[in-house]
């Protein structure tokens, strides 16, 4: 049981990180894509 | 007239049990309104599995030999097989969300990933109370607040406890309006929940629309590549209602495409909720845990919001970091409707949507992560 407790913690730690990771790339992704959108319906 | 009686007769306590778990699920669908499209279908299935020698069950017949139960076959075909029935309803599911407050607002798309933290903590709880890795982190799912995340992992995981995780995800979904408000105000104080965010949404083109769900793909899929079903399906329902070419088939979706997926779903996953597999303390354990991952999902996305306050000028109001969970639209409504009781003024609608449907792709790159991490762990 105390085995899959400390695994368990380490998937918690790993898991938002991973989650973390994967919605702040997205994030930052859809703010550059919004810059560079406007950018080309300026022009 | 003995033949006629066996049925009777061969009735059990866990069956008995079961009838009025079905009977009562149909009664919250009904009379309390319940997340009735799926908790109907699946008290009336119980009823249904739970009756003696069932024909909804593969049955063998004396002198007849094996005959295949309809429900036993739906759930071997669009559940066991393939997860059919609910990467298909997520097709119909992304058809219905429209991205548009969190691309306007893209800071939301923090919380959904800070509301997954209750998945993460009822994970650790889970083992405490002695469930595997694999079953801890398939009712650790509930937490995802999405039913069809839920029940794919928890298949794809192998878990016994497919019928109790399907009848927790749903029935806490339908409690968010009572769960919340308690966690809420448990975290915060009334001046935090008066804090005032104002609205200035960035325009958002048809072309960053069609592009986001495509890009999306590409990344959740690379970092989480157990996610790509989960993701994929999503963003391709998406993809069918922002492309603008395709409006009969993004109807079809999120129409007839849900409601069908929708029926099967409800009534296939009753064969999980047969009395030998439904009736025990696990089922009682798993229901706790699954109010558990739904207190501390609000919990980490509050604190999450707080933790932010620290960095920034214009404070956000912590509330909405409890929007974060995938729970649409009820999570955002709850929001709102504390916010105004509050300060009648404030309105957090638009950005409590955001964080809300920003936890709709959070849940599913969660489910995928979970996969990953577990069978790595293994």
């Amino acid at each position: 049981m105390l085995e899959n407790f400390k695994t368990s913690l380490q998937i918690m730690g790993m898991g938002m990180l991973g989650i973390f990771t994967v919605i702040i790339v997205i994030t930052l992704f859809v703010i550059v894509l919004e810059k560079v959108d406007k950018k080309l319906e300026k022009k | 007239m003995e033949f006629l009686l066996e049925g009777i007769r061969a009735i059990t306590v866990p069956q008995l049990i079961m009838y009025v778990v079905g009977i009562l699920l149909i009664y919250l669908a009904i009379v309390k309104g319940y997340e009735p499209s799926l908790l109907l279908p699946m008290g009336f299935g119980a009823i249904l599995v739970n009756l003696p020698s069932s024909g909804v069950l593969n049955q063998t017949l004396p002198g007849i030999g094996e005959v295949q139960g309809i429900i036993e076959w739906l759930f071997k075909v669009g559940i066991d097989a393939s997860e059919a029935f609910p990467i298909l309803l997520f097709i119909g599911i992304g058809a219905m969300i429209d991205f548009g407050p969190l691309l306007s607002n893209p800071v939301m798309f923090l919380f959904g990933a800070a509301a997954q933290f209750g998945i993460f903590f009822t994970l650790s709880a889970a083992t405490l109370l002695n469930f595997n890795l694999k079953d801890a982190a398939s009712i650790a799912m509930i937490g995802a607040a999405d039913g069809p995340t839920s029940i794919l992992v928890s298949k794809i995981l192998h878990s016994n406890y497919i019928g109790p995780i399907a009848v927790a995800a749903y029935s806490y979904m339908a409690l968010v309006p009572l769960v919340q408000p308690l966690a809420i105000k448990l975290v915060t104080t009334k001046k935090e929940r008066m804090i005032r965010m104002p609205y200035n949404p960035i325009s958002v083109s048809k072309r960053v629309k069609i592009i986001f769900p495509i890009v999306v793909t590409f990344i959740a899929g690379l970092v989480a590549p157990a996610s790509v079903a989960l993701v994929g399906f999503l963003m391709f329902g998406n993809l069918l209602r922002e492309c603008g070419v395709l409006n009969s088939l993004s109807d079809t979706a999120q129409n007839a495409l849900v409601n069908l997926i929708t029926l099967l779903l409800g009534i296939t996953i009753a064969f999980s909720m047969k009395a030998e597999e439904f009736v025990t303390v696990d089922t009682l354990l798993i229901l706790v845990l699954g109010l558990v991952a739904f207190i501390f999902d609000t919990i980490g996305g509050v604190m999450f919001a707080k933790l932010i306050n620290l960095f920034r000028k214009q404070k956000i109001n912590p509330m909405v970091g409890a929007a974060g969970i995938s729970a649409f639209p009820m999570s955002a409504r709850v929001v709102q409707k504390m916010a105004i009781k509050e300060d009648p003024t404030n309105h957090l609608l638009m950005h409590a949507i955001g964080a809300n449907v920003s936890g709709q792709i959070a849940s599913v790159v969660a489910g995928g992560i979970i996969i990953g991490l577990i069978s790595k762990f293994i």
